[in-house]
């Protein structure tokens, strides 16, 4: 079994679509990082657990 | 399958857009001094952001930037084929459709707002918003072809980069974040007249109603001086608030002599004396104006990084 050779069409096409391709990759790997930052972060997620959480209260004077 | 089948017969090959044409679309010289401007502005601001936050706010601000850029290239490509200085740009040479600028215009425009949201906070994807469609709507639009205060107006698109990146890191707006815009707006104007002197060929041709077409050149020398004189304070007042300290004011008195110098030599001059030299004064400032703005936002870092070893700053 043989592969087509490439048209000439997508050899003109390719510094294009590896151009979009990596842009993309990058894109994803941007929107990963960002994730793991503001999960990692994460002080306003924790209101949304509903779970009581004393450490989220306003401190009262003179509580440590 | 389909598109292929379509050029089996062709003899002729058409020219294929390859990814640098889609990049020159977003006009990435501009882009670079915004990338520098912004990251100014999130830099020197008083709260910080993490650093792959910061990355992906000054990468939108960029991309909105681009965004705008391509819109542009899409409306004025008319204007762009008769002008010397744009008449290679993608679309007047034929090498990207006109609507294939505007569908990436429009959808850079979406992903760069609504990721600058996300990234930072709704005020900066606010503003960039604004942004592009001042540049895209307002700008291009509508005052590039109808006032002589086109350049004037329009470049407040250009001038809110380092405001967004303020934003970005602190949430809100402060009168360091307005005077970096300023400094922006005001230094617009002289830049692109002394462009427009010694370019007056273009303009005309394209029947963009520049200063120099619709007043004249000698109105337009005028207007360098008194654009380049109101520029001084908003220059010396970033220098004295919190972003600003010893060094900054002495590098701003420094560069604003020297350029209010150069708009007065401008000012002296008639048409006989600039086709003489064949505009170098004109060119020199057009240079200068550059650096200008380039050193300014400098001076802010450096300042930055002098406080942080505890000899700058007020």
């Amino acid at each position: 079994m043989t592969f087509r050779p490439a048209h000439e069409l997508h050899k003109r096409r390719f510094s294009r679509n590896l151009g979009l391709g990596l842009t993309l990759a990058a894109f994803v790997g941007l929107v990963f990082a960002l994730t793991v930052v503001k999960v990692q972060r994460g002080e306003p997620l924790q209101g949304y657990d509903h779970t009581y959480q004393p450490a989220l209260l306003p401190k009262e004077e003179g509580q440590p | 399958m389909s598109d292929i089948g379509a050029y089996q017969g062709a003899t002729v090959t058409p020219y294929e857009p390859g990814f640098g044409d889609y990049v020159q679309l977003l006009k990435p010289r501009v882009m670079s001094l915004v990338v520098f401007t912004a990251l100014v502005g999130l830099l020197v601001a008083p709260s910080g952001l993490h650093p792959i936050e910061a990355f992906a706010a000054i990468l939108f601000i960029a991309l909105g930037a681009g965004a705008s850029g391509a819109l542009n290239m899409w409306w004025d490509a008319d204007i762009d084929a008769v002008m010397k200085r744009t008449a290679r740009r993608p679309v007047p040479a034929g090498k990207v459709a006109g609507g294939e600028a505007l569908g990436l215009g429009m959808a850079l425009s979406g992903i760069s707002i609504v990721m600058l949201w996300l990234a930072t906070n709704w005020l900066a994807a606010a503003l960039l918003a604004f942004t592009i469609f001042f540049y895209a709507v307002v700008y291009s639009m509508w005052l590039k072809r109808s006032t002589p205060q086109n350049i004037v107006i329009g470049g407040a698109a250009g001038a809110f980069p380092p405001m967004i990146g303020w934003v970005c890191a602190t949430g809100s707006i402060s009168v360091e974040a307005f005077l970096m815009f300023a400094l922006i707006f005001m230094w617009t104007p002289p830049h692109f007249w002394a462009l427009a002197l010694f370019m007056k060929e273009d303009y005309h041709t394209a029947g963009v109603p520049m200063l120099t077409v619709t007043h004249g050149r000698k109105v337009t020398r005028a207007h360098i001086l008194a654009y380049t004189l109101l520029l001084v304070p908003v220059a010396l007042g970033a220098a004295v608030t919190s972003i600003g300290g010893p060094f900054t004011l002495a590098v701003a008195v420094v560069l604003n002599a020297w350029f209010v110098i150069g708009a007065f030599r401008i000012w002296r001059r008639d048409e006989a004396m600039a086709e003489t030299d064949k505009y170098a004064v004109e060119k020199a400032f057009f240079r200068f104006s550059l650096l200008y703005l380039f050193l300014h936002f400098a001076a802010f870092l450096v300042e930055l990084a002098l406080k942080s070893a505890g000899i700058g700053g007020w």
